[in-house]
């Protein structure tokens, strides 16, 4: 018998766990390898650090307080981030929920709103930081604004063109059932965005981490972003590498539990179409 | 009783008039079947009818009142699809209609007042042979039956005039039988006008009591926009013989040769 066709085979369950650690496994016996090399060349060298030195310094970052300050660095810095980047998401989503909602039912708002923000998602984030510390100052506020700035105007185009992409059947069934245009958009359309708006806080949240971290390396006192660029003098790989480790991680697992809640709030949603 | 009076209705593109001197006399319950070639106008005229578009000149009345400019819910519509919230269970989707009325606000009850909505929901799904489905979404119905649920929505509100827009062009044979004997005893035990727009003249003459079709009478070949269709047959049905159709079919054939 012949062989599928190359397209048409699938691997089992068993092998596709395999498979997907495969490249991880890769990876880390390539940085273990190279990171031996480099150390019986030089003892000293700081580019790749052994796993030793690398669960040292996340001890003292982590469980021992620091010498100056007598906090816990790490914990200060993952609690700072976090709460600026769930600041910025919260406003982005909100803000661009309601106006994208508002462009898309509402053909007035739409005329106003439609190219304005068509202009604004095209101004490059980054090049406003300066003005925004300028106007926020260095304190918390800029980097929160650096975020909404960099992912609502993706919100507010994405819930405008998906309202606009509800069947007009629907909007006007909703009429002869005695909706009013408020009830239309609290009871027809806001429910069908939701599963929606989440995949968009999902695709966004690669963004904001990069705004974030922008904009903590420029100004800022703690937060994951600004310790990685203040070692950066340094070259403490020891202190980055892990930082990046958990910043991925932070990130995927909020992937997931937004993917979680998506699938058990909006059970509707994965059914295909009516 | 519900009556209906068009007088003169006029619908006009820019170049282009869709319907001109359509003028119509409702006083008995009626279930107007209205049927025509495509592009003639019948569904514009339904349209209009819904408040989801406005006539160009002319003038609509129900009951003596003129007809709102908005859709609304005394104008209950069934589209072919598309006319039942993905989001909303079937109950649910009937108990809408409820909810509307009864919390302005929120358009959402609560408690006791919610339940007491969604109990009259189920009792309208009954109505049209969904009880067993009244936990599910949409999606997990049949054609057939999210018809059925988008009937028993709209007849909820108790709407004074009900309108079809070829609600079972997309069903299988078989189940279209089962919905034309379900909409005629819904006519029968509900006090409401029935418009239905269907490509099926066989369908349309099953059904109604009278039969509207919709051609042009005029035409000018150098400029085709410049005259609509009109209502050019208007048959009472009441004692239907098979004559009739017949008698029909044979000018719709004519018509074409």
């Amino acid at each position: 018998m012949h062989k599928r066709r190359l397209i048409n085979r699938h691997p089992s369950r068993a092998s596709a766990v395999w498979l997907a650690a495969l490249p991880f496994v890769l990876v880390a016996a390539a940085y273990l390898i190279g990171s031996d090399m480099r150390l019986d060349a030089n003892p000293n060298d700081k580019l790749l650090p052994s796993l030793n030195k690398i669960g040292d310094t996340i001890y003292r970052l982590a469980f021992t307080p620091d010498k100056r300050s007598g906090a816990y660095l790490f914990w200060i810095d993952t609690g700072a981030s976090l709460l600026r980047l769930g600041a910025g998401m919260a406003i982005a989503t909100l803000g661009g929920l309601a106006i994208g909602i508002a462009a898309g039912l509402i053909p007035y708002a739409r005329a106003a709103l439609s190219p304005f923000i068509a202009v604004l998602s095209m101004i490059p984030p980054l090049a406003v930081l300066p003005i925004l510390f300028i106007v926020f100052g260095l304190g918390e506020g800029a980097k929160v604004v650096l975020i909404v700035f960099g992912v609502m105007p993706f919100f507010m185009r994405d819930m405008q063109l998906w309202v606009q992409s509800l069947p007009g059947e629907q909007l006007i069934k909703a009429q002869t059932l005695g909706a009013s245009s408020w009830q239309v958009a609290l009871r027809v359309v806001l429910p069908q965005t939701m599963p929606r708006l989440l995949d968009s806080v999902r695709l966004s949240l690669g963004p904001a981490w990069l705004f974030l971290i922008a904009a903590e390396a420029i100004a800022s006192t703690e937060g994951l972003g600004y310790r990685i660029f203040l070692v950066r003098r340094y070259m403490s790989m020891d202190v980055i590498l892990p930082y990046v480790v958990w910043i991925t991680l932070l990130a995927f697992v909020m992937d997931f539990i937004l993917s979680w809640i998506s699938r058990k709030a909006f059970p509707w949603s994965k059914l295909g179409s009516a | 009783m519900t009556t209906i009076s068009i007088d003169n209705l006029k619908k006009e593109y820019p170049g282009q008039v869709v319907l001109e001197r359509v003028n119509l006399e409702l006083t008995e319950k009626a279930f107007c079947s209205i049927v025509g070639a495509s592009g003639c106008g019948k569904s514009t005229f339904l349209r209009i009818l819904l408040g989801q578009e406005n006539q160009t000149s002319g003038r609509i009345t129900i009951d003596g009142a003129p007809l709102p400019v908005d859709p609304g819910p005394d104008r209950g519509i069934v589209f072919q699809r598309y006319s039942v919230f993905p989001h909303l269970t079937a109950t649910e989707n009937v108990a809408f209609g409820l909810e509307t009325e009864r919390a302005p606000l929120l358009g959402r009850l609560f408690g006791t007042p919610r339940k007491a909505a969604l109990d009259e929901a189920r009792a309208y799904l009954s109505a049209v042979g969904l009880d067993h489905a009244a936990d599910q979404y949409p999606a997990e119905l049949s054609g057939g039956m999210q018809q059925r649920l988008a009937i028993a929505q709209a007849l909820v509100k108790r709407p004074k005039v009900l309108l079809l827009d070829e609600p079972f062009g997309a069903l299988d044979p078989g189940i279209r039988t089962d919905m034309h004997d379900l909409i005629t005893k819904l006519w029968d035990e509900n006090d409401m006008t029935v418009f239905m727009v269907t490509h099926d003249l066989e369908e349309g003459f099953k059904l109604g009591t009278r039969l509207l079709v919709f051609d042009k009478v005029r035409i000018d070949p150098d400029e085709p926009g410049a005259f609509g269709a009109t209502i050019t047959y208007d048959l009472p049905l009441e004692n239907k013989n098979n004559n009739e159709l017949k008698d029909i079919q044979n000018l719709d054939r004519k018509k074409k040769d």
